[in-house]
């Protein structure tokens, strides 16, 4: 029996004005899967994903995510959003809060988790992207590289069943985004839901269990990360290959 | 010149400095709260809404305060509505000031990147929530540096007041200058009363603004 899908578009389009981002978008992610999307900028790629919590509303078809349909409307999406963590490209963490509120603020608030329990967990998830020291410090006083595994944990805070990373290493210094990588290859393993906008193809070969290319709003390629970058079928796809792997 | 002036009037500069510092305070509290309406209105998602609020700013912001409170106090009795010199002076005084707070609330408000806000609806918080917990305060300590300007100027504005009869610091000068004509001493005090309203706010609003630099 195939694991069951925690993601469908079915017949997506969206438009930003006259400009049609997202065309004929029909895609299934399983549970655990773990996707990377990939495709040159302006292709809609972190349009697609923000669908999928629901930051960008689609104009035609479908976007169901863990059986419920995402509509306009505020509590149901909320409830959704809840099961779907997001990790931006600047990161966005509160400035004004500590690298702890940052991770306790969504269960406290929103989950009605109590404070102790939320700090110990939060904690524990500070062990987890290996920076247990920094509990007290703000976000300024963090690196770049910190600041997106605070980030990453803050995510994980809300029990997502799903995880959207939106371009996490493009903001990064080279040095930094080895540490990120690191973090989110570890997750990969633990059978989470994983959407990932990223152009870390290192990444995509090593936990992709499917590469998505796009291209000018369409999905133009589907394949295993083996067959992707040993032989892309779409043209498009060969040449923007060709122009970032060539160094 | 006779600076003795000064001294005899003390009292009556007090009691100006204290209808100054009363009129400020009332239209300050009048301005806040229009303002903080106005803003909700500039940002709000609703376009109309938005056309209401932007309405209001520019068109007060946009007369002369002087004009205002002379409709209030001149032209308004003409149709039958009669007010006090006292509460025109708060009501054009706060009204025309909170076109400006609620410019200061907006553009703190605008100041905060998006990104900060969809974090929170991401997390699964409600549009309110997030507005409440991470947009609004990041949005105050912006708004205070412009927020204290306004009140620095909504304290010497309210010296028009005194061309409607109060007898604020410079409608008690004024008279008093007239009627002993030593208006140097009389001017000199006026400002001296002035500084003593402006210079602890002044002082107040820089101590919060580095506390609230984060």
């Amino acid at each position: 029996m195939p694991p069951p899908v925690a993601i469908a578009f079915s017949g997506v389009q969206k438009w930003f004005g006259t400009n049609h981002v997202l065309v004929d978008i029909d895609l299934t992610i399983a549970t655990g899967e773990v996707v990377v999307v990939i495709g040159p900028s302006g292709s809609g790629k972190s349009t697609l994903i923000r669908c999928i919590n629901g930051l960008e509303a689609v104009q035609q078809g479908t976007v169901v995510v863990g059986g419920k349909r995402l509509t306009a409307t505020g509590g149901e999406l909320a409830a959704i959003r809840r099961e779907v963590g997001m990790v931006f490209q600047a990161f966005h963490l509160y400035p004004h809060k500590t690298v702890l509120e940052n991770i306790t603020l969504a269960p406290i608030t929103v989950k009605r988790v109590l404070r102790d329990q939320a700090e110990r967990e939060a904690r524990a998830l500070l062990e987890r992207v290996d920076l247990p020291e920094k509990a007290d410090a703000y976000p300024a006083q963090l690196s770049g590289g910190q600041q997106q595994r605070v980030a990453i944990a803050r995510a994980l805070a809300m029990q997502p069943k799903v995880l959207l990373f939106d371009e996490p290493t493009s903001a990064l210094d080279p040095e930094m985004i080895a540490e990120v990588l690191d973090v989110m290859k570890a997750l990969a393993h633990t059978g989470i839901t994983m959407v990932v906008v990223t152009h870390e193809m290192g990444f995509a070969r090593e936990v992709g269990d499917r590469v998505i290319f796009m291209d000018a709003g369409r999905i133009v390629e589907q394949a295993t990360p083996q067959q992707f970058f040993s032989a892309p079928g779409n043209p498009r796809a060969q040449l923007f290959l060709s122009k970032i792997l060539a160094h | 010149m006779d600076w003795s002036v000064l001294g005899e009037n003390a009292g009556a500069l007090a009691q100006g400095l204290l209808i100054t510092l009363e009129v400020s305070a009332l239209a300050l509290l009048l301005a806040l709260v229009l303002g903080v309406i106005v803003a909700t209105l500039r940002v709000a998602p609703s376009p109309v809404l938005r056309r209401i609020g932007t309405a209001y700013v520019e068109f007060l912001r946009n007369i002369p305060l002087l004009v205002q409170l002379f409709f209030l106090f001149f032209a308004l009795p003409s149709i039958g509505i009669r007010l006090d010199a006292f509460v025109c002076g708060v009501l054009a005084l706060g009204v025309y000031t909170s076109a400006f707070v609620a410019e200061a609330i907006r553009s703190g408000i605008a100041a905060v990147p998006t990104g900060q806000l969809e974090a929170g609806l991401s997390s699964g918080m409600g549009y309110a929530t997030a507005m409440r917990l991470i947009v609004l305060p990041q949005a105050i300590a912006k708004t205070i540096p412009p927020l204290g300007n306004t009140t620095l100027n909504l304290i010497k504005n309210s010296s028009l007041v005194s061309t409607v009869s109060v007898l604020d610091i410079l409608g008690t000068a004024n008279l008093l200058g007239a009627r002993s004509f030593q208006y140097v001493p009389m001017f000199v005090g006026a400002a001296i009363c002035y500084l003593i309203l402006t210079l602890p706010t002044a002082f107040a609003v820089n101590r919060l603004e580095k506390r609230y630099a984060r």
